[in-house]
C-alpha cells in the first residue's frame, strides 16, 4: 500500500546570482500545496546541490537561476546525479531561460522549464503526475 | 534487508532511504528497527531547543564545525513545523549550515514534524537510532521553535542545550515550568545585545534555588553563534555533561527510562492502529464511535461499553488475526 505522503522538494540556486525571490516564492507556494520544501540557500555548487538532494531523499529538485548560466550550471546537476546512482530524482528549472535553450536542457534530462509568471499550481500538478506516476512502476 | 546492509557499509543514499521509510511508517519500519537494534548505542546524542529565531541553526553549526575538528562524526536531524492546514512544510535549518554540505563526516537531515506538537517528529526517535547505527559519534537534534511545553526532546537525547535570548521577558519567565526546567546548559545567545547578562544572572539565580539540582549544576552560558564566541565553552560544557551522567551512572539511568517510554509509545501506537482499522470494517464499534460523535453519549460510557464486553474484544482480535495485523 502506497501511503499518502508529502511529497519532497528541494529548492536550490545554483551559482553565482543574488536573486532568490523567485525561489522564495515557489517555496511558499509549494509549501501550501502541502509539500515539505527544503531551501538551501543562495550561491550553491552542483555538488552541494545533488549531495542535499541525496541526504533529504527529496522526490524533486527545483533549480533556479537569473545568472545566465544555466546552460552550464543545470546539465552539470543532473550529470552528477547520475554519478551518484540518484537519476530517478526528478529536475525542473526555472528563472530566466531563454526558449532556445529550453530543447538542450530537456535533452540533458530537465523534466521541464517554467518561467516567470507560471501559476504554482501548474508547477505542482506537474510534480504530482511525476511522483504518482514513478510510484506506481 | 539489503538496505540496512547497504546503509551499515556506509551508503548514504540507503540511510537516506530508510530515513524516508520510517518517517512515513511503512511496514519495513520493525524489520528495519529489528535489524538496526544491535549496532545501537554507541553514538551520544545532543538536543538544541528554544525559541524560533534565537540561534538553533547557527549553534548546531558550530558545535559540528568543533565535533569534526576533534575527529568525530555527526548526523544532524533538523526540524521544522508542519502546517496544520496542508501538511506541507518549509526546511530551512540547512542554510545556517553550509559549511558542513560537502563533508562526508556530516549527514544533514531536515525533518517535517508532521502531526507532532511536541516540538519533534513521533519518529526522530528512530531516526537517531539510524544515524547512530550508521556509525556517526555525535547526533545533534535542532527541535523546532518552541514556547513554554514542547519538551519531547528531553525524551529523545543524552544532554539537552536550551538556547535563549536575551529581551525574551523579565525574570518570571525564568522562573516558570516547562522549558525553563529542562535545560541541561543553558545557552544565552546573541549577547551581544542588550540584556544578555542580565538574563544570565537571573537564570543563575533561578537555578540556584531549584531543588532538584544538585549533583550537576546547569551551567549558563554567554554565545554569539554567528561570531563563534562562547561555543568552544558551550562544546566543552555538553562534553562535561556526558562525562557527569556517564561516571554517575545517569546516562544508563535516562536511556533505560526512555527505552520503556518508547516500548510504551510503540504499543500504543499499535492498538490506536488496530482500532482504526476496526473502526472501518465492524459495525458494531461504528456505531459506537457515532453515538459519541452525534453527542448521543458521552465518551466515557462508550469506552466502558467497548472495553468491557469480553465477547466483542473477542471477535475483534480474531478480525485483526485475520487481517494479519496481529499473530
Amino acid at each position: 500500500m502506497a501511503e499518502e505522503r508529502p511529497i519532497r522538494v528541494l529548492i536550490a540556486k545554483p551559482g553565482l546570482d543574488g536573486h532568490d525571490r523567485g525561489a522564495k516564492v515557489l517555496t511558499l507556494g509549494l509549501r501550501d500545496e502541502g509539500m515539505e520544501v527544503i531551501y538551501t540557500g543562495l550561491r550553491q555548487t552542483p555538488e552541494k546541490i545533488v549531495q542535499a538532494a541525496i541526504q533529504e531523499d527529496v522526490d524533486v529538485i527545483g533549480l533556479s537561476c537569473l545568472s545566465g548560466a544555466h546552460n552550464y550550471l543545470f546539465p552539470a546537476v543532473m550529470e552528477l546525479l547520475r554519478e551518484k546512482g540518484s537519476s530517478d530524482v526528478m529536475v525542473l528549472g526555472g528563472g530566466i531561460i531563454p526558449q532556445e535553450d529550453i530543447p538542450l536542457l530537456q535533452e540533458k534530462g530537465i523534466k521541464a522549464i517554467f518561467g516567470p509568471g507560471t501559476p504554482i499550481r501548474d508547477i505542482a500538478e506537474c510534480i504530482r503526475a511525476e511522483v504518482r506516476n514513478k510510484s506506481k512502476r | 534487508m539489503e538496505l540496512v546492509d547497504k546503509m551499515l557499509e556506509g551508503g548514504q543514499q540507503s540511510l537516506s532511504r530508510l530515513i524516508s521509510m520510517v518517517e512515513r511508517g511503512t511496514p519495513e519500519v520493525p524489520e528495519i528497527m529489528k535489524q538496526v537494534y544491535p549496532c545501537l548505542g554507541k553514538a551520544y546524542s545532543v538536543g538544541v531547543t528554544g525559541p524560533p529565531g534565537g540561534g538553533k541553526s547557527t549553534v548546531v553549526d558550530r558545535l559540528t564545525a568543533i565535533a569534526r575538528s576533534k575527529g568525530l562524526t555527526v548526523g544532524i536531524i533538523a526540524v521544522d513545523p508542519t502546517s496544520p492546514f496542508t501538511g506541507g512544510a518549509v526546511l530551512g535549518d540547512r542554510i545556517r549550515m553550509q559549511q558542513h554540505y560537502l563533508d562526508d563526516g556530516v549527514f544533514i537531515r531536515s525533518m517535517a514534524t508532521r502531526g507532532s506538537r511536541g516540538g519533534l517528529p513521533r519518529t526522530a526517535r528512530s531516526v537517531i537510532k539510524l544515524l547512530d547505527a550508521f556509525g556517526k559519534n555525535l547526533v545533534l537534534v535542532e527541535t523546532v521553535g518552541v514556547g513554554q511545553t514542547e519538551l519531547d526532546i528531553m525524551e529523545a537525547v543524552d544532554t539537552t542545550i536550551v538556547t535563549l535570548v536575551p529581551e525574551a521577558g523579565d525574570t518570571i519567565q525564568t522562573m516558570k515550568a516547562g522549558l525553563m526546567e529542562i535545560a541541561d546548559i543553558f545557552a544565552v545567545n546573541k549577547a551581544d545585545r542588550p540584556g544578555a547578562d542580565q538574563l544570565v544572572i537571573e537564570l543563575e539565580s533561578a537555578l540556584m534555588l531549584n531543588p532538584r539540582r544538585t549533583e550537576w549544576e546547569v551551567p549558563v552560558l554567554a554565545t554569539q553563534a554567528v561570531n563563534n564566541i562562547g561555543i568552544e565553552e558551550l562544546y566543552e560544557h555538553m562534553e562535561r555533561h556526558r562525562h557527569f551522567l556517564e561516571s554517575s551512572g545517569r546516562l544508563a539511568q535516562r536511556r533505560q527510562e526512555q527505552r520503556k517510554q518508547e516500548l510504551l509509545e510503540t504499543m500504543e501506537e499499535r492498538i490506536r492502529v488496530s482500532i482504526l482499522t476496526l473502526m472501518k470494517r465492524d459495525e458494531q464499534l461504528a456505531a459506537a464511535w457515532r453515538k459519541v460523535e452525534n453527542a448521543e453519549l458521552d465518551p466515557y460510557s462508550v469506552a466502558d461499553e467497548v472495553m468491557g464486553n469480553k465477547e466483542l474484544l473477542h471477535n475483534w482480535l480474531a478480525q485483526l488475526e485475520s487481517e494479519g495485523l496481529i499473530a
